[in-house]
């Protein structure tokens, strides 16, 4: 890849991170107006209209709608037959830094123990990169997720015994969301994950909570799981911000493994209202297209 | 008609406060968080250029950006999760005597035991609307703790009706968002049958 290609590169991804920052993807936009046109209270109406005069503001002033950027995470699928494998994890943490400079956003990344801020959101082993490999392709695939300090405090992992089976999942999650979700920006996103330990049911969970809004489990026991719990944190309410109204979330997802029979394994990860994740192609000849965000940024 | 605190904020401008009034604040304001608060409570350790008797602090770690004059303003300053200050804001308010500490969702025990015994509130600005916040932010007089980076430092401001600021500890020590706690843990035994 020579010199120009690269800068070209990297002002793609820099540019796909600005927009994350700035504006909603259209599956988190729509469910907060829905959420918003159907809430009966009136001081969660004032809140609503706050969160929307916010999203609004960010789009005419081109900045992010939320000052916690977060720390930057990279789920990518790469296409075996992609060309630039070689470049991938420079180009990914050069557009960190330089749209950390342009867009602007906040500086979160601090190192291990020392907690001294590196200034640019890159660091030791940051940004988070994750990858999947995809045969017989030559695209990249390319979701970002801003991991903001607030609504990360929720997430939690533990194995449970078998025997407490859905109801000591459930018991969990609700548990979890009522002492933490009412702090972390409600109406959230939730992500729940089914395995065997603690880390792999983590990481289940954070899986979940990148898949779109209104989608569901291909499995229909878990789609039907996903329904239940949706409808259950709904009745506690804590929507929006905490302060209470007539709702809790905007989606609940659930993502599972085939699991050990002497454990149950449960994570959960939250998003807040201010969900902030981003979903684009990249060919091989760097053409792009974006899939999150097709409606969002014209509004 | 809306309800405006102007710093210096005395005992009385608050007192009758009630936790779920909404209010705006005027004045200055400085953002303080984790290792703020580490250095006034650990440490002993006071900025030169903001007076926190009488005032005002908020729990954010603000996006600042420069002008084209080189002046610094905000971009975004939403709040952050004030919980996380919980094991050291009743030593703030006591050490310090600040009468406003505005934050993200709620604070618990000992801070409301401190609101009651030194005549202060915590108030929660909408978390994640921080252009909206940043919009109500006249000019960045001063910064100081920069040492700790951009989230982290004691960002000085001049705000003109900062809000709106939802009253969720008030000087009686009623706890807003443990009460609510309160009414979800109950509808949480409804579902869990």
């Amino acid at each position: 890849m020579d010199k120009a290609m690269k800068e070209k590169f990297v002002g793609i991804v820099s540019d796909f991170i600005a927009m994350t920052g700035i504006y909603l993807a259209d599956d988190v936009e729509a469910a907060i107006l829905r959420l918003a046109e159907s809430e009966t209270g009136e001081s969660a109406k004032t809140m609503y209209g706050c969160i929307l005069d916010d999203l609004k503001l960010a789009k005419e002033l081109h900045r992010p709608l939320c000052q916690d950027t977060g720390v930057l995470q990279f789920f990518l699928d790469v296409g075996t037959e992609f060309p630039y494998m070689n470049e991938l994890k420079d180009v990914l943490y050069e557009a960190s830094a330089k749209s950390t400079m342009e867009t602007p956003l906040r500086p979160n990344v601090v190192e291990p123990l020392g907690e001294h801020n590196t200034g640019n959101n890159v660091g030791y082993d940051a940004p988070y990169i994750e990858v999947e490999l995809v045969p017989n392709s030559s695209d990249l695939r390319l979701r970002m997720y801003m991991a903001g300090g607030g609504c990360s405090l929720p997430g939690r992992s533990k194995v449970l015994m078998p025997l407490e089976g859905v109801e000591g999942v459930k018991k969990f999650v609700y548990e979890t969301i009522v002492e933490w979700g009412i702090n972390a920006c409600p109406p959230l996103c939730i992500g729940i994950g089914l395995g065997t330990c603690a880390p792999t049911s983590g990481m289940l969970s954070k899986k979940a909570l990148l898949r779109p809004i209104g989608t569901r489990n291909e499995n229909p026991a878990v789609a039907a799981l996903e329904d239940e719990i949706e409808k259950d944190l709904n009745h506690l309410g804590i929507a929006p911000l905490g302060f209470g109204g007539d709702n809790s979330v905007l989606s609940v997802n659930i993502e599972c493994a085939g699991h050990h029979p002497a454990t149950l394994g449960v994570g959960i990860t939250t998003g807040c209202w201010a969900t902030r994740r981003g979903e684009m192609i990249i060919h091989k000849d760097l053409s792009t297209e974006i899939i999150s965000h097709k409606n969002s940024i014209r509004g | 008609m809306k309800k405006v605190l102007t710093t210096p904020i005395t005992y009385d401008q608050i007192k009758d406060l009630k936790i779920g009034d909404t209010v705006y604040l005027t004045g200055m304001l400085a953002t303080c968080r984790d290792s703020g608060h580490r250095r006034v409570v650990k440490d002993g350790i006071y900025p030169e250029h903001f007076e926190f008797r009488d005032g005002a602090i908020f729990h954010a770690g603000p996006i600042v950006g420069k002008d084209e004059n080189g002046k610094q303003y905000m971009v975004s300053i939403g709040p952050t999760t004030s919980r996380r200050m919980e094991a050291a804001e009743a030593d703030f308010i006591e050490q310090t005597g600040v009468r406003v500490v505005i934050g993200k969702g709620g604070m618990l025990d000992k801070t409301a035991e401190a609101c009651k015994k030194f005549g202060a509130i915590h108030c929660a600005f909408p978390g994640g609307c921080a252009v909206v916040a940043a919009q109500r932010v006249e000019e960045i007089t001063n910064v100081e703790w920069l040492d700790f980076g951009m989230p982290e430092a004691l960002w000085i401001m001049r705000v003109n009706e900062f809000g709106p600021l939802v009253v969720s500890i008030d000087t009686k020590g009623n706890n807003l968002f443990e009460n609510n706690k309160k009414v979800y843990k109950e509808r949480l035994s409804e579902v869990l049958d």
